[in-house]
């Protein structure tokens, strides 16, 4: 299925630092967020200069029809996030998209697991979920990256952390209680976004229980529209998928 | 006013406007349809496409660099038959010239892919002698005079359509490649490929690349690009494509002077989807701007 796509001058409502890496930015951009899905992203042009040449795709973490804003969440790593991290209040942004296709939303007894930055797509996709029960299993490695807490407080029944240290919730990585939640909980599908380990063991452990699993698989990518094949990943009997344009979203098993 | 000025013909192929889709950065346009009219661009050259599907390259495949970025996608593509089966179809829907750009791996391939393509709704081939990201064929025969010719002259003998032939930047005497092929029957030129780069990871000690090195392409590369166009339109008959780091209108006209009769955006592409558009547009107004009645005026006119 493909969704309509467009390039929309987007200007900067609101950018915040919700810690000392990680940044919050909303966009007015009326006819992206009409149009837009969890687990899409948007395409961002961060300068318009040559240099950084290329746009940056990040994840939505929402886009609300109504007033026509849409939020990204960001880590600042390098040159194009970091001059992303420069837009101020009023200022106009190049933004291409929804890309991608989205997360099944048919879920009963959903269970979101996330690490790292791969948790922001889930805010969005918990947003939409509702008002189905949402259970939410957090990992990062020491408490100050857990501020998603606060983000997903109002959105769930139930918020499970782990964290490498062990400062927050329990001590180990969350594939450590997942077997756990899965044999308590009834959940009949779980959606998962973070390093890849992390997708493919909480994928392996979905399909042991028997539970649907969608992932939602991140690559450095140039087109963000299924042109350039920088994103390309291996699927089931030798079949190709695009990152950008077949996913980011996939079930487990087309793709690990 | 100025409703025919930008129209050129090249090798036979008739286009509304000088400015082509470049191989590799635009897919088969139909990925583009969202953003831009594929009725109202000049030609699409398609993604390299080889006689089997190819998987392409493992790893990371790109890696941007200042002003530009490397790849190594590795020609990744449905191969031949699925082109003709399921894209090509598709692409009848537009009032396009379908330029299909193939690759192969033995002089004979070039052949039998050229024979499979002589098919309508194909505008002409444009050869992939130079590709940097293939282990076999690819920049080898881009590389060397001989094998070059031999490739043009088995697919001139495979096909009735105009034959293209895409010369690599990776070559001491840019010239003389090209003066190779045209002897040896191509019908135009294009060029430049991408350019052979490499980017190294210093936390890592690890090249960014899978593939270790790959084509660097964008806006970095558009002097080399300009100098090489004007050496070859200036050694040929044939009518010369220019390409390398088009991001704009100005750029393209640079180009023009040099002495192609066309040009194609690539890189630019991926920054703007409306690029080719812009371009387009932008050279028209520099037409109108100078009193200029058609684009042609500009063609190999530097003053040197």
């Amino acid at each position: 299925m493909t969704l309509p796509k467009t390039v929309e001058e987007a200007s900067v409502v609101e950018h915040v630092w919700l810690s000392n890496q990680v940044r919050k930015l909303v966009l007015y951009a009326p006819q992206i967020a009409k149009e837009a899905v969890s687990g899409q992203f948007v395409h961002l042009r961060v300068a318009d200069q040559i240099d950084p040449l290329l746009r940056r795709p990040i994840s939505l973490s929402s886009a609300d029809a109504i007033d026509g804003k849409i939020s990204l969440i960001y880590r600042v790593v390098g040159h194009g996030t970091e001059r992303l991290s420069r837009l101020s209040f009023g200022e106009i942004v190049d933004c291409l998209g929804p890309l991608g296709q989205g997360f099944a939303l048919d879920a009963v007894r959903p269970l979101l697991i996330g690490g790292g930055m791969g948790i922001a797509p889930l805010v969005f996709l918990a947003e939409c979920l509702r008002p189905a029960p949402i259970e939410i299993l957090l990992g990062g490695r020491t408490k100050e990256e857990l501020f998603w807490t606060e983000i997903f407080k109002d959105n769930c029944e139930q918020l499970h952390i782990t964290t490498d240290d062990g400062t927050l919730g329990t001590k180990g990585v969350t594939l450590d209680i997942l077997p756990e939640l899965l044999q308590h909980g009834k959940f009949d599908r779980i959606y998962v976004c973070g390093p890849r380990p992390m997708m493919e063991g909480a994928a392996k452990i979905a399909k042991e229980f028997g539970i649907t699993c969608q992932v939602s698989l991140e690559a450095h990518m140039a087109c963000g529209v299924g042109a350039c094949l920088s994103c390309t990943c291996a699927g089931k009997n030798g079949k190709r998928h695009k990152i950008c344009s077949d996913g980011p979203v996939f079930w487990a098993e087309e793709v690990f | 006013m100025g409703e025919n000025m930008l129209e050129v013909e090249i090798a036979g192929i008739k286009m509304k406007t000088p400015v082509i889709a470049a191989s590799g950065t635009f897919g088969f346009g139909l990925e583009y349809t969202d953003f831009i009219d594929l009725n109202k661009i000049g030609a699409i050259s398609v993604k390299g496409t080889t006689l089997k599907p190819r998987a392409g390259n493992s790893g990371c495949r790109i890696a941007e660099t200042p002003a530009g970025m490397l790849n190594s996608i590795g020609l990744e593509n449905p191969g031949a038959e699925h082109f003709l089966a399921v894209t090509l179809p598709k692409l009848a829907a537009y009032n396009v010239p379908v330029i299909v750009n193939i690759s192969g791996s033995t002089v004979e391939e070039y052949g039998e892919l050229a024979a499979m393509l002589d098919v309508p709704g194909v505008a002409a081939l444009e050869v992939n002698i130079s590709c940097p990201n293939v282990k076999h064929g690819g920049l080898v025969f881009g590389t060397d005079c001989n094998s070059a010719a031999s490739v043009t002259r088995q697919i001139k003998k495979s096909t009735k359509k105009p034959v293209i032939v895409k010369l690599s930047p990776n070559v001491t005497d840019i010239a003389t490649m090209a003066k190779a092929v045209e002897e040896a029957g191509a019908d135009a030129i294009s060029l430049i490929n991408t350019l052979l780069g490499m980017a190294i990871d210093i936390k890592s000690w690890r090249p960014v690349l899978g593939n270790t090195v790959g084509g660097l392409s964008g806006p970095c590369v558009k002097p080399v690009a300009v100098r090489m166009t004007w050496q070859v339109a200036s050694a040929v008959q044939v009518p010369v494509i220019g390409m390398g780091g088009i991001m704009t209108g100005q750029d393209a006209i640079e180009f023009l002077l040099a002495g192609a009769c066309a040009v194609m955006v690539g890189t630019a592409n991926f920054v703007n989807p409306r690029a080719m558009e812009t371009v387009a547009a932008e050279i028209k107004e520099y037409l109108l701007a100078r009193g200029l009645k058609h684009v042609s005026e500009l063609v190999g006119q530097v003053r040197v």
